[in-house]
Parts: C-alpha cells; structure tokens; sequence
C-alpha cells in the first residue's frame, strides 16, 4: 500500500490515515425489483438494460417509464444508474436509436455504457446530458487507448476483464478519466466483443445480445497427423473445456481503492435479488472497512462464507495479478451449489407480535434452522416454529413460491431482509 | 465498373512473388507482436522487401498492426508506426485505438484501415474511423450481403470483405490449449503447443470441427468451414466494394496461390464478362471445392445466412 503522500486518495484525520476518495460500488440490476434491492443493500449505483441496444436479451430488460421509477427510488438513496447501451449496432439498429436514447435521456439516468461509436456520437448529439461511458465490449487494454478514448470526451471507461492492477496503474497515472472494472462475476473467456462462437453455432448474434454461452460448453481435441484425425481428449478424459472460474477480486479491494480506481463492478444482470443482495452486502462491508481505517484493516472470513452462500460456481481473481493459469478454469465440472438456498423476502414485520410476513422463494418447513440477513441487520439464526398462511391455517410447510406466510422470529426484521437456508 | 482489389496474405517474401504472378493486387502483412493471425511472420527487414518487390509491380503492401494492445506493446507503437511509414508500406491495418494515437503522433496522415473484425458492424462506425484517419474499413465476416451492401453504399471510405478462407470466431488472451494439457498432465504437449497448427476442436453436436491454435496474442478458434464466394461476387462488383480479400491463415502456400489464381479469374470475368462469369462461375466454385482438405467444407459464410439475437 502506498504510504503518507498527497494523492488524492487518502488523508490524515486526527492522526489517522483514511481514504477520502470512496470507489462507487456499482450493482447490476436486472429488473425493478432488483434495483431497489441493489440499493437497498449499499450500492452507489446500478446499472440496468433497456428494451433495446442492450447485450442481455432476456434480463427482464426495463420500460422507460421503470426506468423513472428505477432513478427516482436510487435517488432517494442518493444512488445513480445507468443503462447498458452495450450492442455493436448493425445498419438495421439504426433506426429508432435516436428515439430510445432520447427516452433513456428523458428517464434521468446518469449515463450510458456503450461500445459502438455510432451510439456514442448518437448519444451526444440526441441526449447531450448524459453521460457516456465506454464498455468493457471494446476490450480496453492499454493507456493510449483510455487517452483516445478521453480524448473523444468520454466520462468514463470500462476495462477489459484482461486488464492486470499493474496496468491499471499506468493508464490512471496516465489519463484523467474515471476508471470502472469489474471485481466479482462471470466473465467472458474470450477478449469481450471478440467471440462470435454463437454466431456460427446456434445462428444467434453474440454482440447484439445473442450469447449463448457456447464458451461453457464440452469439446473433444483432434490433431491432423498427415490427412489422419487423432483423438487427443481420449475416452474417459475430461472433454476440453474453456469455461473461466468466476472472478472474485475481494481480497483485492484494498489494492483496488489504492490505485484509485473510480468504479467497482459486480457482473450479473440475471441473477437473483438473493445474489445480488448478498453480494453487494458483503462488497460494501469490505469498501466501507477499508477506507474507515486502512492501516488496520484485515479480511474477515465470514465476507468469504457469505460470498459462497451464494456462488454458483468457484471464484478466483483472473487477470488481476496477471494471466490466469489452469487452475482458474473449471475441468470436468460446470459449476457447483451454493451453499444456501434463498428461501424468503421479508415483506413486513409485526413489533407487537414478534410475527414476520414472508414471501416464499424455496421451501421450508417448521423445524428447519435458516438464517436472516438484510442491509442493516446483524445476521442470525432462527428455528422456525408454526408457519401460518395469509389466512391464520397452519402449514406443514411453505411449498409455493411467492406465497405469504407469517412466523415468529427471535429479533426484530424489516422490510426487504432475506432468509436463507443451509444445505 | 472500377475492379476489386484482390487481396492476399502471403506467408513469406518469397511468396509474394509466386502471389503476383498468380493476380494477387495487395498483401496484408506483419508479425505476430502487432498482427493477429496471419498466415507468415514478417520482421521488419522482409516487410521491406516485401515492400520493394510488390511497389516493383505496381502492388500494395498493408502492414497488420491489428492486436489488442496491452501498455506493454502500446509503448512500442511509436517505434513500429515510424517503422512502417519508413519502409513505404502503404497502409497500416488497426483495430485498437492506440494505433489511431501512435500514427497522430508518429506518422501524420499515414493511412489506416480499420479492421476490428467482429465489431466492425455498420456504416456510421465505419464513418466515425474514417473521420479519424482510416482510409478504409474491414467489415465483419458475419454481416448479411445486404448489410455489406447497404454499407458500402451509404460509406465515405473503402469497404474491404473477406470473399475467401477461414474467419476467427473467438479469441481468448489465456493459454487454452496449455491449460488443457497442463490439466491432463500433458508436459510434452505443454511445451509444443505454441506454433502448433494442427489441432481441431470437435464439437460432437454439430459435427463441426474449428482449428485452435495458440500464439502470442492468446488462443485463436477458427471457423469450421472455409467461405467462398467465388460465384457470389457479381452484386459485390457492382455496389462497388474496394477490396476482396483471400484469408490463408492455417493454409499452404500452394493451396493460397491456386485460390489467387481462382479469384484473379472470376474477378477478371466479372468485371470485363459479366456473361462469361455467369457461365463460368459454378466450374470456379468446383475448382475452389476440389482445394479443400476433406475437414474443411466450404460454405457462404453469413452472406446469406440468419442471424437472431
Ligand atoms: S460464448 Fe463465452 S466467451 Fe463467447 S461471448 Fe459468450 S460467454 Fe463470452
């Protein structure tokens, strides 16, 4: 860590070194009702898809007018959003551009992440008061390319997930630009933008939004010896796989804020309001932590468990420290389990009669021991008694997803905590 | 009707000449630390012999400065950039912006093709380089006919289209191949993967099979098929596109001056003999055919094909 200099990133406060430039904590957020558990949970902004010109075809994407309701509730939180405007357009996409990203202007979004010129230019000209950030489609991998890229007057770039710490300290040394880069999530393989795998092998556009995930898929490898075909992936060996670990740079948050990175990033757009509140939770434990006190700070061992409540499959940190090696690719296996189940939102809490209403979102039943967490909530274990429905009949268990039933609790609850369950 | 460039790329200096005699007009050329896949490495001395030898015949030399950069190599781009300008190529070929700032810098008006691949997907982007140095632009292998088309019309700049050879579908900067052997234990193949050109990923579903291969830039997979156009050129020629180019990475020198010498032949008929072309063009395309090794099929590409997303 860099020591006591002027830097803009730390200051002496009665004595004591803190960190004065905070990274935003940027979430996904697929839907409304993930947004508001985004924020809910301590992100300083999200990022959403729109109906178009966004690379998640089917994250649930937002109308213009969720997107008002989306700024409007982050705003009570003092939290911003963005629009991932993120396709490489065909000529076929550049009808009605202009229209969607007045809309999207007209919502009050903070900015736009795009890759293709054309939008970026488009953006400018339609949309002035947004602002325009640079996608990590574009593969962004060296300093000169962050100086052009603010040369054009762009507000912010994304990195590629290629990009190590060390590189990151040359471009922000530099340029003068804000810097995102993802630090937890699921990640492309290939340089993003570059992989049209899809394209060739189920017809469907990769960077327009028609990914899918052929890079997770089982190969057998070949070599051509003189016109002959031999097997080198033999029976019973583990198929040829390219499928990455899932990033996970928690450890490197410290690192991270040193080097004066603007923006953090969770990937996942499709990911459940569990994943997304568990994740953004534990990150904002972790920035809060260290900038409090950086001299002192160490990781604790629970961040790490309650990530893997929630991890589908194993983590490691990628390019960060430089190219990955083969243990941060998953041979023989897609993935794992997490290690609970979300099992409940918590839609009110009843001080009088200790009584928790709860949506259901997997089973339970009495008897089961499950866990409440929430933003400001210190999390406990509970043993569930009698479960009754809406109507006051009593359950041999909650079955139904989205179901309300109510139960006693040990300690007070409140609206948005969660329960999970051990497995 | 202005011709088509017919554009190449050589494996050797010595290649070239070969190429020229069998109607190539161009040469895309370079080396692995600045170029991605291409079929020869070119040092900076036989990048100025393969400029001498094709300004002698009144060809073109284009040098790959097409990577993904990292701050490694971006601070070398000066250094190359001057070195290309000097050696008398006639344009550089760039995806990353870095080379927009290098040639600024370094070599003011040099011209430039912007040449990203994949994400080289309409008219207005093609513009936007062009308004920042690029003469011309290399448009991705998977648009529509009538996507290259529409572009070309509605371009300022020249419009290059691969009409031959593999495409690149996916490019990783991580060591794929070595990380497979390193997992199955593997030393040996550890050790030969680099340079290795021969190996395939079969994909059992589709029956297809794509070459990977390892290099400096990372673990490049390939196209199973091999496009070919040959008998598809006529509304290409006329809307006007500027360059046809024959991708030959992963081929044989002898396998690349014979589809040279196929496409010196449509082009010339297509252009001067529009009937004769016609008649001629399903024997071309039966001679491009008779070229192909048996695990490599030939097909259209995305010229006519669907894409959803
Ligand atoms: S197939 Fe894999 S590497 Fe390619 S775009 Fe999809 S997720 Fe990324």
């Amino acid at each position: 860590m860099n020591g006591l200099k002027n830097d803009g990133i730390s200051e002496i406060i009665d004595g004591k070194r803190v960190i004065v430039k905070k990274p935003e904590l940027l979430a996904p957020a697929g839907t409304l009702e993930k947004l508001k558990i985004a924020v809910r949970y301590g992100a300083d902004a999200v990022y959403i898809g729109g109906q178009e010109y966004g690379l998640r075809s089917n994250a649930g994407n937002f109308t213009f007018e969720e997107m008002k309701e989306g700024v409007a509730f982050a705003k009570e939180y003092g939290a911003k959003v963005y629009v991932t405007t993120n396709i490489f357009a065909h000529n076929e996409n550049i009808d009605g551009l202009e229209d969607y990203l007045r809309g999207v202007g007209e919502a009050g979004v903070t900015g736009i992440i795009v890759a293709d010129p054309l939008i970026i230019e488009t953006c400018r000209r339609v949309a002035p008061n947004v602002e325009v950030h640079l996608s990590t489609q574009q593969s962004l991998s060296n300093w000169r390319a962050v100086k052009y890229w603010k040369d054009e007057g762009l507000d912010r770039v994304v990195l590629a997930r290629e990009t190590t710490g060390e590189e990151m300290r040359l471009m922000k040394e530099k340029v003068d630009i804000e810097i995102e880069t993802f630090i937890h999530g699921a990640m492309c393989i290939a340089y993003s933008g570059r992989c049209v795998l899809s394209n060739h092998m189920t017809a469907r556009d990769s960077n327009r939004g028609g990914c899918c995930q052929s890079c997770r898929w089982d190969y057998n490898l070949v070599e051509m010896e003189d016109g002959a075909e031999v097997a080198i992936t033999q029976e019973g060996d583990s198929p040829f796989a390219m499928s990455p670990k899932d990033l996970r740079l928690l450890q490197s948050i410290p690192g991270l804020i040193e080097l004066g990175i603007d923006s953090l990033k969770i990937e996942g757009r499709m990911k459940s309001i569990h994943y997304v509140a568990t994740v953004v939770g534990v990150y904002r434990k972790v920035i809060d932590a260290y900038c409090a006190d950086p001299e002192n700070f160490t990781i604790q061992d629970e961040w790490l468990e309650e990530l893997e409540k929630c991890a589908n499959r194993p983590a490691a940190p990628a390019f960060f420290a430089g190219t990955p090696g083969a243990d941060e690719q998953l041979f023989g296996v897609h993935g794992k389990k997490a290690s609970h189940d979300f099992t409940g939102l918590v839609v009110d809490y009843d001080k009088a009669t200790q009584m928790v209403t709860l949506q259901q979102r997997n089973f339970f039943r009495p008897g089961d021991t499950v866990e409440f967490f929430g933003p400001n909530l210190d999390t406990f274990n509970q043993i569930i008694g009698t479960v009754v429905d809406e109507d006051g009949n009593e359950l041999d268990a909650a079955r139904h997803p989205l179901q309300i039933v109510r139960f006693k609790v040990e300690r007070p609850v409140s609206k948005d905590d969660m329960m999970r369950k051990g497995l | 009707m202005n011709k088509p460039e017919l554009l190449v790329t050589p494996g050797s200096v010595n290649e070239i000449k070969k190429q020229i005699e069998a109607g190539a007009d161009a040469f895309l050329i370079g080396e692995q630390r600045y170029g991605l896949r291409l079929a020869g490495e070119f040092n900076r001395q036989q990048v100025k012999e393969a400029v001498a030898l094709a300004h002698e015949h009144g060809k073109k030399i284009y040098v790959a400065v097409n990577a993904i950069f990292h701050n490694e190599i971006a601070n070398e781009l000066d250094d190359y950039v001057a070195f290309v300008k000097g050696a008398g190529a006639d344009a550089i070929v760039f995806g990353d912006p870095a080379v927009v700032m290098a040639v600024r810098e370094t070599a003011p008006g040099f011209p430039l093709h912007w040449s990203p691949e994949t994400i080289a997907t309409n008219y207005y982007t093609a513009n936007y380089w062009g308004k920042r140095g690029a003469v011309r632009a290399v448009l991705a292998r998977e648009l529509s006919m009538d996507a290259v088309i529409e572009t070309k019309e509605q371009a300022d700049v020249q419009i290059e289209v691969q009409v031959h050879g593999m495409t690149c579908m996916f490019q990783s900067k991580r060591p794929l191949l070595g990380h497979y052997f390193e997992y199955m234990g593997k030393s040996m193949e550890i050790q030969k993967r680099q340079g290795t050109q021969n190996m395939l990923l079969h994909d059992a579903e589709r029956s297809n099979k794509y070459p990977i291969y390892e290099d400096a830039n990372g673990t490049h997979i390939m196209s199973p098929n091999d496009m070919c156009i040959i008998d598809e050129l006529q509304d290409l020629v006329e809307a006007g596109i500027d360059s046809f180019k024959i991708d030959g990475v992963l081929q044989t020198e002898e396998y690349r001056i014979e589809t040279t010498k196929l496409y010196r032949k449509a082009i010339d008929l297509c252009v001067d003999q529009p009937d004769q072309y016609e008649e001629e063009k399903e024997g071309m395309l039966e001679a491009a055919e008779a070229l192909q090794q048996e695990h490599r099929p030939l097909d259209s590409g995305f010229f006519f094909k669907e894409t959803v997303y």
